[in-house]
Formats: structure tokens, sequence, C-alpha cells
């Protein structure tokens, strides 16, 4: 018999979706942290790069809202 | 030692599981009222509740406002003409012609009517006495969703014809054959699966926990005036956050519309432009 030091209640989905969302919070940081660098160097290229810069924090960020459902899934 | 340990951990429990006192918090009850009018339609049950109505309203204002700002058009735009012009060549410019190109001021009318309608359904989550999105029922978001997956698909197959369109989605051009064994079934399952399911869940979440959170501290407000002793002098700071959330929730509403309309003119200009 293991003594129980300490017991978690609650849904262990809110833990899975915090982990979850630490991979694609950094993802976004950089696409955004990039587009704003490129806009800084040069400009002009705002409205050029701003269409990439939403595909690829629309693409990083779907792992966050696939973690966001998870739970939802199969509790 | 780790008796101490297990007697604190057993307080703990009991502090958090709560008593029949305790602080409510906000279920997802909340998103399912009690239906206002229940009807059948060829053995589909149909349910009237408060969110549909708070759709209605929202959308029925939208096309007030819209009509107002249009009913007499001059050269010197009126007030209402003015705003209505200017949120219209917003859309129009900015994502129409800027995002898409020269082949996308015929999506201008598209683009503009989703933006305004997500816009109008996403602020009833601030306006006092509705006070809840239309957005954050998984539904209504996932028919939006829907209905843009049907239209960039079929604009990109009517633009490129199907075996282009399908062929570029697969295999997109410039790739090394080598990497193609990782690229292809992330590309298809991104373009025909992620692309849909993430533009309705976006709208959902955000619309969600902001409902949630607003409910939060609104209860929880309530709950420190209500509950005696020393903890009403915590009352007016969970007050001032219900209150600083309110105005990060307006940022929302407008950020996810944002975000849903230039999506959909980001994958529509996938769709109209082929690949190279």
């Amino acid at each position: 018999m293991i003594d129980v030091l300490a017991e978690l209640e609650g849904n262990i989905g809110a833990v899975g979706y915090g982990l979850a969302a630490i991979g694609p919070g950094i993802g976004v940081g950089i696409v955004w942290a990039a587009y704003i660098q490129a806009t800084a160097r040069q400009p002009e290229s705002a409205g050029l790069t701003r269409t990439y810069a939403f595909l690829g924090a629309a693409l990083s960020e779907a792992l966050a809202l696939i973690g966001l459902v998870a739970p939802f899934i199969y509790g | 030692m780790t008796s101490s340990a297990s007697a604190l951990a057993s307080v703990l429990a009991a502090e958090g599981s709560g008593g029949d006192d305790g602080f409510q918090a906000p279920t997802v009850e909340e998103f399912y009222p009690e239906p206002i009018a229940e009807f059948d339609i060829f053995g589909i049950a149909f349910e009237i509740t408060r969110i549909t109505l708070i759709m209605w309203i929202a959308t029925a204002v939208m096309i007030a406002l819209m009509v107002a700002a249009v009913r007499k058009p001059s050269i010197v735009p009126g007030k209402m003409q003015f705003i209505g012009e200017s949120g219209y060549s917003l859309i129009r410019d900015g994502m129409a012609r800027d995002v898409i190109g020269p082949k996308g001021l015929p999506f201008a009318p598209f683009l503009s009517a989703l933006f305004f309608f997500i816009l109008a359904n996403n602020a009833m989550s601030i306006i006092p006495f509705a006070q809840i999105s239309p957005m954050s029922k998984f539904a209504f978001p996932l028919v939006l969703a829907v209905i843009v997956w049907i239209i960039y698909n079929w604009v990109g197959i009517r633009e490129q014809g199907a075996g282009r369109y399908f062929k570029d989605a697969a295999i997109p051009p410039g790739v090394p054959i080598g990497a193609l064994i990782l690229v292809t079934p992330i590309e298809l399952l991104q373009v025909f699966v992620i692309r849909p399911f993430t533009l309705a869940v976006r709208l959902f979440a955000n619309m969600f926990a902001g409902h949630m959170l607003l409910a939060v501290f609104s209860l929880g407000t309530v709950y420190l005036l209500t509950v005696g002793n020393f903890s009403i002098i915590w009352s007016p700071f969970a007050f001032l956050m219900a209150l600083a959330m309110t105005f990060f929730e307006l940022l929302v509403i407008v950020l996810q519309a944002y975000v849903f309309t230039v999506l959909t003119a980001t994958y529509l200009n996938g769709a109209v432009e082929p690949a190279h």
C-alpha cells in the first residue's frame, strides 16, 4: 500500500491543456517576433509578410486548439 | 512528516471541493439556457433559446446599421455613411485587395459580410442584458467555418481546375522528392481538415473563455460582498478585474473577427492564385 502524499482533484484535461499550450505559445511568439523584426527592418514589406505571419501563427496555434478539444473528446 | 503532509493534503482537498455554502464557480450550464420555444419541422427538433434570439437581434441591428449607412448616399458622406464606408473599405482594401490581390475584389462583399456578422455577434458578449456571444456555442462558428471551407475549395477548383488544385495541395511545388513523405500528409491534413477545424475552434474558444472569465470575476464580486466578515474588502478588486477583463474582451471581440476574416482571405488567396 502506497501512502498518498498529495491528491489532485478535478479534471486532468486542464493539466493537459497547460502542457499543450507551451509549444504553440513559443511558436506563435516566434512568428510574431519575426514579423515585427521584418517590419522594423523593412517597413514597406509589412503588407507583403502579414499574410505569411497570419498563416504561420494559425498553423502553430492549431496545436493548442487541438489540445483544447482533446479533453472533451477523450474525457 | 508523512502524516502531517497527508493531513495538509486532506485539508486542502476539503477546502477545494467546497461545501454548499462555498463559492459556486460558473459551469458549462451557462451555455445551455432554457428554450423559449420548441417545435418540430419534418421530425427535426428545433429549440429557440436566449442565444438564438441574441444572434437574431445582433444580425438585425447590423443589417439596420448598414442599411442606414447607404440609405441616402451622397458625394459628401454624412456620419452614418462615413462609418459604413470606412468599415467596408477597411475590408475591401485591407483584405480583399491587399491579401488576395487583384482577383480578390469580387470577394469583398463576402469578406465584409463575414467580418461584420462575426463582429456583431461577438460584441454581444459584453453588451448588457445579452452578455453571451452566440459564437461561444460551437455550432455557430462551425457553420461559418464550413461555409468558408466550401467556398475556398470551390473557388480553387473553379480557378485552377480540380486536378491542378488537388495536386498542388498534395505536392507543393519546389519541395524535394524525399521530403514529400512528410510534407504531403501534413499539407493534405492542413488544407482539408485543420483549416476549417481551427477556424471554428479559434473563434469558439476565445468567446467561450472570455465569457467564463467575465462570469468568474462577476460572480466572485457578488460572492465576496455577501459572504460576510472581512472578505468584503476584496470585493472591489474582483470588480476591478471584471471591469479590466471587459476591456480585454472588447479587444478580443474585434481581433477574433479580424483574424477569422483575414484567414479566410488568406485561404481564398491560396485558392485563387496557383502556387508558384
